[in-house]
């Protein structure tokens, strides 16, 4: 079985049982090609923002980071890969299929979206909320099936958080909130999997662990993976590939180290920063001046 | 981890259709002419075999004729309800959502007495126009809740505090015509105020129009039962569920427009009876949980259960005088309004 080809419930527990959910490929998974976007709210009026052509590539177990300052439009190329948005011009391809024309279901077969914030309005316990993830793969009416828990309890696992399975979702703390989350996505089994901003309320060592959880499962289990983020030493540490964003238009794609230099990370964020290579070959950004008061910048 | 089973459902709904058959023996039972438990297990048993004829007439009328039907009309108009209001909180996201406090109800009653009226003017056959006021029931309710939710939206999302305010005007705007349209037109069949505004089950029931509305229960209720998974998904919001591979467009399609044709049945045949539609969905999450898998079909027995008890109150609180049982319905169920706003405002 190829990298890209979803696999029906009835074999996934033994690729579960195995670790694997694909053989590694070289092909390119996602590529987003020329995609640009305008928010309209009124057709007579300007756009209230415009994402410029952005062009990217991503493999299958490949972490990308989107980067940027608020409102550079991190957000809205997420949501065109996502498919939540189709874009004017351009395309965004997953294994050769447009993401904006996929039907709901498909689309959630393939591609899993980890956001901001979940907020439930009647609680849920933590194999409840997992167990929807499974929802695009069944039918409308029918009972979760053997294979749908042992998924489940699977997604659970890898991100170390099976012993959370009985709890109450809104007893949880930040940190175990956001991988039951994961966990959920997993469960739908996707090809690509997407966060905006998923540390967003985690503290230092929880946003490591978080990040640590995604490169290890994006080596394992061959997801390509696309985060937003603010935190740039995270980016700088586990990213493969660095998206560079600034008012609607991607700057520079590429490795940490070639995106990631001092001129034009201070022209981005307006901060007087050192980039130094660390232990890891990776870049390390520190804030100098402090004066704009970017969160995450230091750390 | 123990995910619902089909088994596991039918259990619920068996122990709920049991309180259900309990609570129609109590309200058979109940009544300004007393009615004896034993007389009347038995005499139910000779009806069904086909031996009513041995009962005296007086009796078969009140029990038979009074009592069953009404006791008929309370169980789906509280099925109806319920089930509406259940899927409304799960598509709006508010747990504080009912048909009544949005004014649907009112939208139905308004759209009802329109059909009267044009009914009385148009001479149509009688099983036409019999059908006129559920139509004009279903239009009424459906163009409330589109008023409603558009009103109710800011910058593209639904919010929850402007929703209600929406409904709340809505309600006190449909009620002012109602008030208008009854006293400045005189209705030949049903119709006072009380009827309207409040709610009554004690208006009998053209009997061609009943297999319409069981069917049209059956029919409403079952599409909405289709999107129960889907509606577990929504209560994380739109943008999520869509992820999920929600189709949130046909979801909000059939869940508006099965509620509205089961809003728009029962205030056709009962009025606007207030809050069950809130009042029960929240009893039946307390009991069997948030999954609409279990919660639709509970909260539809639920409804019947609690209307049929509170009919049986309100004939005999204050008999041998009747009060409407949306009086009834209300006085229990503002309190529990409160009682969520308060909570959720915590």
């Amino acid at each position: 079985m190829s990298a890209s080809t979803p696999i029906p419930p009835s074999s996934a527990a033994a690729h579960l049982a195995a670790g694997v959910l694909g053989a590694p490929g070289n092909e390119v998974r996602l590529s987003v090609e020329q995609a640009s976007y305008a928010y309209l709210p009124n057709p007579s009026q300007a756009p209230l923002f415009t994402l410029e052509a952005t062009s990217f590539q991503a493999r299958p177990g490949e972490l990308v980071a989107i980067l940027g300052p608020n409102a550079s439009g991190k957000s809205t190329l997420l949501k065109l890969i996502s498919g939540a948005l189709r874009p004017l011009s351009g395309r965004v391809l997953l294994n050769g299929f447009s993401t904006g024309s996929l039907d709901p279901r498909t689309r959630a077969q393939r591609i899993a979206v980890v956001q901001q914030e979940s907020r439930l309005l009647f609680p849920s316990r933590v194999w409840e909320f997992v167990l929807q993830g499974r929802h695009a793969h069944g039918r409308s009416l029918r009972f979760e099936s053997a294979d749908d828990i042992i998924i489940a309890r699977g997604a659970l696992a890898r991100v170390g958080a099976e012993h959370l399975i009985e709890r109450w979702m809104d007893q949880l703390s930040g940190g175990e909130k956001q991988r039951v989350i994961l966990a959920r996505a997993l469960a739908q089994q996707p090809l690509l999997l997407l966060l905006d901003e998923p540390t967003l309320h985690l503290d230092v060592g929880a946003q490591m662990d978080f990040l640590e959880v995604l490169r290890r499962l994006a080596a394992q289990n061959h997801y390509t993976v696309v985060v937003v983020t603010h935190e740039l030493n995270l980016a700088a540490e586990y990213a493969d590939q660095v998206v560079l964003m600034q008012r609607g238009k991607v700057l520079r794609t590429g490795s940490a180290a070639a995106v990631m230099q001092r001129e034009i990370l201070e022209q981005v964020f307006q901060a007087s920063l050192s980039v130094e290579i660390g232990a890891s070959g990776r870049p390390r950004i520190t804030v100098l001046s402090g004066s704009l008061g970017k969160q995450g910048l230091s750390r | 981890m123990k995910p619902l089973t089909l088994r596991s459902l039918l259990i619920r709904c068996g122990i709920l259709a049991a309180v259900l058959f309990v609570s129609v023996f109590i309200a058979l039972k109940l009544g300004a002419v007393p009615v004896s438990l034993y007389g009347l297990g038995r005499d139910i048993i000779r009806v069904a075999l086909g031996y009513s004829s041995d009962l005296s007439t007086d009796y078969r009328l009140i029990v038979f004729d009074i009592r069953m039907p009404r006791i008929l009309l309370a169980i789906f108009v509280g099925a109806s309800l319920s089930v509406a209001g259940t899927s409304f909180q799960a598509l709006l996201r508010n747990p504080l959502a009912d048909p009544y406090v949005l004014g649907v109800s009112s939208g139905s009653a308004v759209g009802a007495i329109l059909a009267l009226i044009a009914a009385q003017h148009l001479d149509l056959p009688p099983l036409v126009s019999g059908l006129l006021t559920p139509l004009g029931a279903f239009l009424g309710g459906m163009a409330t809740i589109a008023a409603v939710y558009f009103l109710g939206r800011r910058e593209g999302q639904i919010e929850s505090g402007t929703l209600l305010l929406a409904g709340i005007i809505c309600v006190s705007f449909l009620s002012g015509i109602i008030t208008f349209l009854l006293n400045t037109l005189s209705l030949r069949d049903r119709g006072g105020m009380s009827f309207w505004l409040l709610g009554e089950l004690g208006t009998p029931l053209p009997a061609s129009l009943r297999w319409f509305l069981v069917l049209g229960f059956f029919v409403a209720a079952a599409a909405i039962y289709t999107t129960a998974s889907d509606l577990n998904l929504l209560l994380s919001g739109e943008q999520e569920a869509m992820h999920l591979g929600v189709d949130i467009d046909r979801v909000r399609l059939v869940v508006y427009i099965g509620a509205s044709v089961l809003t728009g049945l029962a205030v056709s045949v009962s009025g606007a009876i207030g809050f069950v539609g809130l009042l029960v969905p929240h009893i039946m999450r307390v009991i069997f949980g948030p999954d609409h898998r279990v919660l639709l079909p509970t909260a539809a027995l639920g409804g019947a259960i609690v209307l049929v008890l509170a009919d049986a109150l309100a004939r005999t609180v204050v008999a041998p005088t009747e009060i409407p049982v949306g009086a009834v319905t209300a006085i229990v169920g503002a309190p529990l309004f409160i009682y969520v706003l308060r909570r959720r405002s915590a």
